[in-house]
């Protein structure tokens, strides 16, 4: 915001309260109420209202004060964000960042619960990233701002208490790029957001057991790093994907495909993908933790694929 | 009579009677003054006295002569204030664009029987008088945001004829190079924004682009940015949360922004008075503490008039203003749509009041031009739609290389695929799927 005026913050709460997440905690007081907008409970209309901005010179960035809220704005996320640059022949570009926190969290019930990443993946024109650690949510995010596409930004509940050493210099990281987090020969783990944590907890078990995973945060979750992930097959010949978005039409289901597509030769195994149930998520603590995928399944996941 | 004065302080609607009804009943009475047979869906009930409770009155803040001139006159479409409310150039100009709009939407209607134009077509005979009465009073730098029945807001705002028409047959020529269609009509060198199949979409669009002038002029410090933004919408869309949630905010910072209500009366086969609990559109202005003002829009001056003090608002920093245009489409809701619903004696009764007729007749009465002058611009006018017509005609249709082109501003938004370079620097990428 700093270096660039045109860039403002656009949502519920974001200015005087500071986000519903303490995300943007004191912009309004250095940056003024008009670069970071409290607005009135109405997604779709300013959701709208950001995209309209866009198009006439501002780089607004949309929070959702949780995505859930996103789904009222889903008409003009799909139709306007994703459409307009080409519908309207390449005239008007909408540089917009939509981010807000989702993901299933910690008994919060099933509408504040939700995954939406699979709700928005078919929208053409937009592109989605999820970060998973304070270093990467900080380049991914500037690397949003700047760039002239629209992009969602999925940050997730459970992950803002993260603490890391990141650097003092400006950093900027690559949007369609995915992340190694451990390199490894056995199976290539791909995973994205919170899972990424259950997948290092499970990698732990698995490194005490013999197995030597590849666990690769694939952070773009539209377009995919087909680069990275089809290396990563061609070494270790098994895939195992895990996910917090429902099984049907999630994240994993496309990226099965389009492994499957291009690197079918190269697999030993069909590719497993590990989702949440396709239920609403349970308000009970023991029924939620059964929701999401947790580390044992993940270990027992592999065990069998590399039988 | 003599010429009213132009002070007024509340929105008031046109052609009130002298007969004190109250606001409620004069829904279901008929005027009387004007002869013709009363029906459902008769705009009669829309034209109201004036609503006498003084809440009203201490609501409106702003000024409008367009009601009071009228009230005294008798209530016939045609009679015109003495005193001319245009020169003769900006008579010219409103005519030529009427009928610009009128001849190019007629061949529109043409063209598409013939079978060069495709899908969705909405046609907007008939409230050209709308188009004119705004668009003519704005600069190149504000912007203008309308519906699917855009065709004539472009011309207006002044996209070559040509572009729209070859935009229509699906050329690359046309102005959003034939992805966009009839209903998405951009141009970012005439500042409009679309275009929106989906009503009540380019509403916060609209807000959106008022809010960057706002945002210009405050935080950029660009102290002499006074763009002002119309949103043209209609009646059908005056029920969808959209238009609500933005005339509370744009009336909340106060964005210069005029929302425009073309009133048909009909949202393809239903009647506004089926749908609205309560039809009169101007009303809802005050609820957010926005002007609403109710104008005859088939009188090109009288939106005229509306117009200039609505956008002179909005330059001011004086905020939003609601403008309920009661028009009506002479053609169907798009040319797949049979029109039977509508009655005959009120498509009668609007046709003649068509604002083309009027304007012609106003100016020829007032000396402002002579029947001669205004054959020459419909000739004029007339080639000018038979060369757009040709040029698309003669426009390419665009080819494979064009389907991934303006998917992405950035195409490095297709990502990197299995060879490690981006997906876009493959020389054959346009040949190829769009699938991410």
């Amino acid at each position: 915001m700093e270096r660039d005026a045109r860039v403002c913050v656009i949502g519920e709460d974001v200015g005087h309260y500071g986000g519903s997440y303490k995300v943007t905690k004191d912009l309004a007081n250095k940056y003024g109420d008009l670069r970071v907008l409290d607005t009135p409970i109405a997604e779709n209309s300013f959701t709208g209202m950001a995209i309209g901005a866009a198009m006439t010179g501002l780089r607004p960035i949309i929070e959702g004060m949780n995505m859930g809220f996103l789904l009222l704005a889903f008409n003009q996320i799909s139709n306007n964000c994703g459409m307009l640059h080409y519908t309207s022949g390449g005239q008007f570009t909408i540089p917009v960042v939509i981010r807000g926190p989702g993901g299933v969290g910690r008994q919060l019930g099933a509408e504040h619960s939700q995954r939406l990443e699979s709700y928005f993946q078919s929208i053409p024109g937009i592109q989605m990233v999820a970060c998973s650690t304070p270093y990467n949510a900080k380049g991914l995010m500037k690397a949003a701002i700047r760039s002239e596409n629209p992009v969602i930004l999925f940050e997730h509940v459970l992950l803002y208490n993260l603490k890391e050493r990141i650097p003092d210099e400006e950093y900027v990281l690559n949007l369609e790029e995915a992340e190694m987090v451990r390199p490894g020969e056995h199976i290539t783990i791909l995973t994205y957001s919170r899972m990424r944590y259950h997948v290092m907890q499970a990698a732990k078990t698995l490194v005490n057991k013999g197995y030597d995973p590849e666990v690769i945060d694939i952070r773009s979750l539209k377009p995919f790093d087909l680069h990275t992930i089809g290396n990563s097959v061609k070494k270790t010949h098994r895939v195992l994907i895990v996910e917090e978005c429902m099984r049907t039409g999630g994240i994993g289901a496309s990226l099965t495909t389009a492994i499957n597509e291009n690197f079918h030769d190269y697999l030993d195994a069909p590719v497993v993908c590990l989702s949440s149930q396709d239920v609403p998520t349970p308000y009970a603590g023991t029924l939620e933790e059964w929701t999401v995928v947790q580390p044992t399944q993940i270990v027992t996941a592999v065990e069998q694929l590399c039988h | 009579m003599s010429a009213a004065a132009t002070k007024i302080i509340q929105p008031l609607p046109l052609n009130s009677t002298t007969t004190n009804r109250s606001p409620h009943k004069a829904l279901f009475n008929p005027l009387k003054t004007i002869p013709i047979s009363s029906f459902p869906a008769s705009t009669r009930k829309l034209r109201l006295t004036k609503p006498n409770s003084p809440h009203a009155r201490r609501r409106s803040t702003s000024v409008f002569a367009v009601s009071d001139v009228v009230q005294e006159k008798k209530p016939t479409f045609n009679t015109f204030f003495p005193n001319l409310l245009i020169t003769k150039e900006e008579g010219l100009e409103l005519y030529e664009d009427m009928i610009l709009g009128r001849s190019f939407e007629d061949m529109c209607a043409q063209m598409y029987y013939r079978g060069k134009m495709f899908g969705f077509v909405h046609l907007y005979n008939g409230q050209e008088a709308v188009s004119a009465g705004f668009i003519k009073l704005l600069k190149n730098e504000d912007c203008v945001v309308s519906t699917y029945r855009d065709h004539v807001h472009a011309l207006s705002k002044g996209v070559p004829a040509r572009a729209v028409m070859s935009e229509l047959f699906g050329k690359t020529t046309g102005c959003c190079r034939g992805q966009g269609g009839s209903m998405h009509m951009f141009s970012k060198e005439h500042n409009v924004l679309g275009g929106f199949a989906f009503i009540g979409e380019g509403i916060p669009v609209a807000t959106g682009a008022a809010f960057t002038s706002k945002y210009r002029r405050e935080v950029l410090k660009e102290g002499d940015c006074d763009h002002v933004t119309l949103a043209f919408f209609g009646d059908g869309t005056c029920n969808n949360g959209q238009f609500f949630e933005c005339l509370n905010m744009a009336a909340l910072w106060k964005l210069p922004i005029v929302f425009v209500v073309e009133n048909n009366l009909w949202a393809i086969g239903m009647s506004h008075l089926r749908a609205t609990s309560d039809p009169q559109i101007w009303k809802k202005g005050p609820a957010f503490g926005i002007p609403g003002v109710h104008v005859d829009g088939m009188d090109v001056l009288k939106v005229r008039e509306a117009a200039k003090e609505a956008i002179t608002r909005a330059r001011r920093g004086e905020g939003p203003t609601l403008v309920e245009c009661e028009t009506y489409r002479f053609r169907g809701h798009s040319l797949a749509d049979p029109d039977e619903l509508r009655d005959a004696s009120e498509k009668a009764h609007y046709a003649a009041r068509d604002p083309i007729t009027a304007l012609k007749k106003y100016m020829v009465e007032n000396n402002l031009a002579s029947e001669a002058e205004l054959k020459v611009i419909e000739k004029k006018i007339d080639e000018v739609v038979e060369e757009a017509v040709e040029f698309a005609d003669s426009s390419p249709l665009p080819g494979r290389s064009q389907l991934l082109e303006n998917v992405f501003a950035d195409p490095r938004g297709f990502g990197i695929g299995p060879d490690g370079k981006y997906r876009c620097e493959d020389p054959k990428f346009t040949e190829g799927t769009a699938h991410v």
